[in-house]
């Protein structure tokens, strides 16, 4: 069989079992809708966190960033792990223990104000549809590319699949498929980078494999890709580029930007208990981690082989997975001088560089790049496709869950009645599929940059508040919508303005300390705690029954499922 | 919803634990990631972990630092376990 029947019948028989998870966990009330019925066991819960979490940028972005960045692209993998600990510890027993249903929910109720929750409303919305974007666009990719259908055709594909069983199953389908979708994506990650670290370092662990000497040339592996890079006039693959504070400032954004993203909080409410929410952070990252350690290895995997085949090899030579690239415009040569031959080559090198290539490949690229079977190509492009589509589907709960729980019931219909409220939140989970699918037809940018500012959003917005929230009683609610509105503001300006009004200006001197806009969100993030902090202060302390609540939920005590809703 | 001066006296008590526990493990985090992964990176990559290509500064930047988050949270949990047993505040 070839590479496309392979792919055709492996996505097919993905999709089958994702469809049949998703009948047999269909929801039946608003509880089973938003949070699974609290009935989701920890480990359970940490698998599909990470298929929740792992999206498009992880499984078909993240290596090849790493695999262009070398030590730079470490900001990714520091970032996206290390959030987990801050969620673990600061935020998940908590906001469990609060035992409401959503993030804005939690802000509404602490901040004692439809304001606060309005607001947390908007910015949810905002943060879930800048990372959806991202996540149809990487359908898209993967549906062009290995079943050469218009990528219009298959993000359709995409929407009509999440359609089923998000707005069938709400939190409950979604929960289930995403454990499945997990095994699907880390096999589909993992059989690729044990087969190439096999046959470049002889090591069957990738994360050992990239340490070892490299079989061709005896050499240890980073020492011949460092000693390419020189030849070539890149930058050093072990060394870093980018300047200390922006290493900082980015590894910051993401970090805060994953503890404070509404698709991966919600998941924490799912659980019996707080003891289980804060054991599942665990299992979370255990699972995401395998990914993650994985995902360097195959960064320098991929980078070597890349290096190794093109590089000065003659164009009329080049290997059949190049002209299929080719064709969809995400691999480009321009032979400048003539000579025949691929001069690919980086910035310190006398030669002129003729080859481009998108970084958003490099994944799907390489199992054929290293020539491995059909049937790997095929399982690859169906681990993309669960990525995706997992992150998908959680980050449209969200959009449902905040117009239908905290805009209509919470705020502006509190009489609406439990079969009218799981109406609408099927029916907002249904426009956010098309909304979403309009994205990924007409996306912005690269899968990963588009997604790394949504945690600059969330961690100028939502961050400061839940933390200031737990462990500081003395907050109060005109802290809270202050310091909100003016980190995302501040952050979302400063994205925008050197991301569209005025890219030309994208430059390190231009940048505010130094900092790129994949950072700024730090800096948004220390405005919004300075703002509250101040402005509480300025203003009259939260009312007692606030402060008992806050010293409700430090304890674990007394739990319990999920409590109904008092006002 | 009023409580015992005891039963309070014991909730803050129980809430400085936990906040100890927390800064200690943050040091930590802070201390693999950002220390050994981004400030002092230059410094450990002068050292190579024996055996291996991997420079120091490099490895804790793409590897180790994602394992010892892994250990932070389940040594947290285990803590906190004991903590919740310890001051009567575990859930039933």
């Amino acid at each position: 069989m070839n590479v496309q029947a392979w792919t055709f019948v492996i996505v097919g028989l993905s999709f089958a079992l994702y469809i049949g998870v998703a009948i047999w966990s269909r929801a039946s009330s608003t509880k089973e809708f938003y949070v699974a019925g609290v009935g989701v066991s920890p480990v359970a819960n940490g698998l599909a966190t990470a298929a929740d979490w792992m999206s498009a940028a992880s499984f078909i972005s993240m290596a090849g960033l790493i695999s262009f960045l070398g030590y730079d692209g470490s900001v990714y993998l520091m970032g996206w792990t290390g959030g987990y600990v801050l969620l673990a510890l600061l935020l998940a027993p908590y906001l469990r223990k609060f035992g409401k249903y959503t993030v804005p929910d939690f802000v509404g109720d602490r901040y004692y104000s439809q304001v606060a929750r309005l607001v947390a409303v908007v910015c949810a919305i905002f943060v879930s549809f800048t990372y959806v974007a991202g996540q149809m666009r990487g359908v898209g990719i993967v549906f062009s590319r290995f079943l050469e259908v218009d990528i219009t055709f298959g993000v359709l594909i995409g929407m009509g699949l999440v359609f089923f069983y998000a707005v069938l199953g709400g939190m409950k389908g979604i929960t289930y498929t995403q454990v499945a979708q997990y095994c699907v994506l880390i096999f589909a990650y993992l059989v690729p980078a044990i087969f190439i670290s096999l046959l470049i370092s002889g090591s069957a662990l990738p994360q050992l494999g990239f340490g070892s000497v490299d079989v061709g040339s005896g050499e240890y592996l980073l020492d011949r890709l460092d000693g390419l890079h020189a030849e070539l006039g890149f930058a050093p693959y072990t060394a870093g580029s980018k300047g200390t504070l922006d290493m900082f400032a980015i590894t910051t954004a993401l970090m805060v930007g994953t503890a404070g993203l509404p698709h991966v909080l919600i998941r924490f409410f799912t659980v019996p208990r707080v003891r289980d929410a804060r054991i599942s952070v665990g299992w979370a990252l255990l699972f995401i981690a395998i990914l993650y350690t994985t995902a360097p290895a195959v960064a320098v995997f991929a980078r070597t082989n890349l290096l190794a085949t093109v590089s000065e090899q003659p164009y009329a030579e080049v290997p059949e997975w190049f002209e299929t690239w080719e064709d969809t415009g995400l691999i480009a040569y321009e032979d400048h001088n003539g000579d025949g031959l691929i001069q690919y080559v980086g910035a310190n090198s006398p030669l002129e560089n003729e080859l481009t290539i998108d970084r958003d490949i490099m994944v799907l690229a390489n199992p054929e790049i290293a020539d491995l079977p059909a049937w790997v190509i095929g399982l690859v492009a169906a681990g993309g496709l669960a990525a995706a589509l997992s992150t998908a589907a959680g980050l449209l709960l969200v959009v449902s869950s905040a117009v239908s729980h905290d805009l209509l019931k919470r705020s502006f219909r509190p009489g609406i009645t439990e079969r009218g409220e799981l109406v609408a939140a099927r029916l907002s989970a249904a426009v956010a599929v098309v909304v979403a699918g309009y994205l990924g037809i007409d996306p912005p940018g690269f899968v990963a940059e588009v997604v790394a500012f949504a945690f600059g959003l969330a961690a100028s917005s939502f961050f400061p508040i839940l933390i200031l929230g737990i462990f500081w009683k003395r907050m109060n609610r005109e802290g809270a919508i202050a310091g909100m509105i003016s980190g995302i503001v501040f952050t979302a300006a400063y994205i925008v303005f050197f991301k569209f009004v005025d890219p030309a200006a994208n430059v390190p001197d231009r940048w505010l300390l130094g900092i790129s806009p994949e950072g700024i969100g730090t800096v948004g993030m220390v405005i919004n705690f300075l703002v509250s902090t101040v402005v509480s202060l300025l203003t009259p302390p939260p009312p007692e029954a606030i402060q008992r609540l806050v010293d409700d939920i430090r304890v674990p005590k007394g739990a319990g499922p999920a409590h109904e809703i008092r006002a | 919803m009023a409580r015992s001066t005891a039963e309070s006296r014991n909730a803050s008590a129980y809430w400085r634990a936990n906040v100890r526990l927390l800064l200690r493990l943050l040091c930590v985090w802070f201390l693999v990631s950002y220390g050994f992964g981004i400030l002092l990176v230059d410094v450990l990559n002068q050292v190579r972990i024996p055996g291996t290509g991997f420079p120091l500064g490099f490895w804790f930047a793409q590897q180790g630092s994602i394992y010892v988050f892994v250990a932070l949270i389940f040594v947290y949990v285990w803590r906190m376990n004991r903590l919740d047993a310890e001051f009567g505040v575990a859930e039933e």
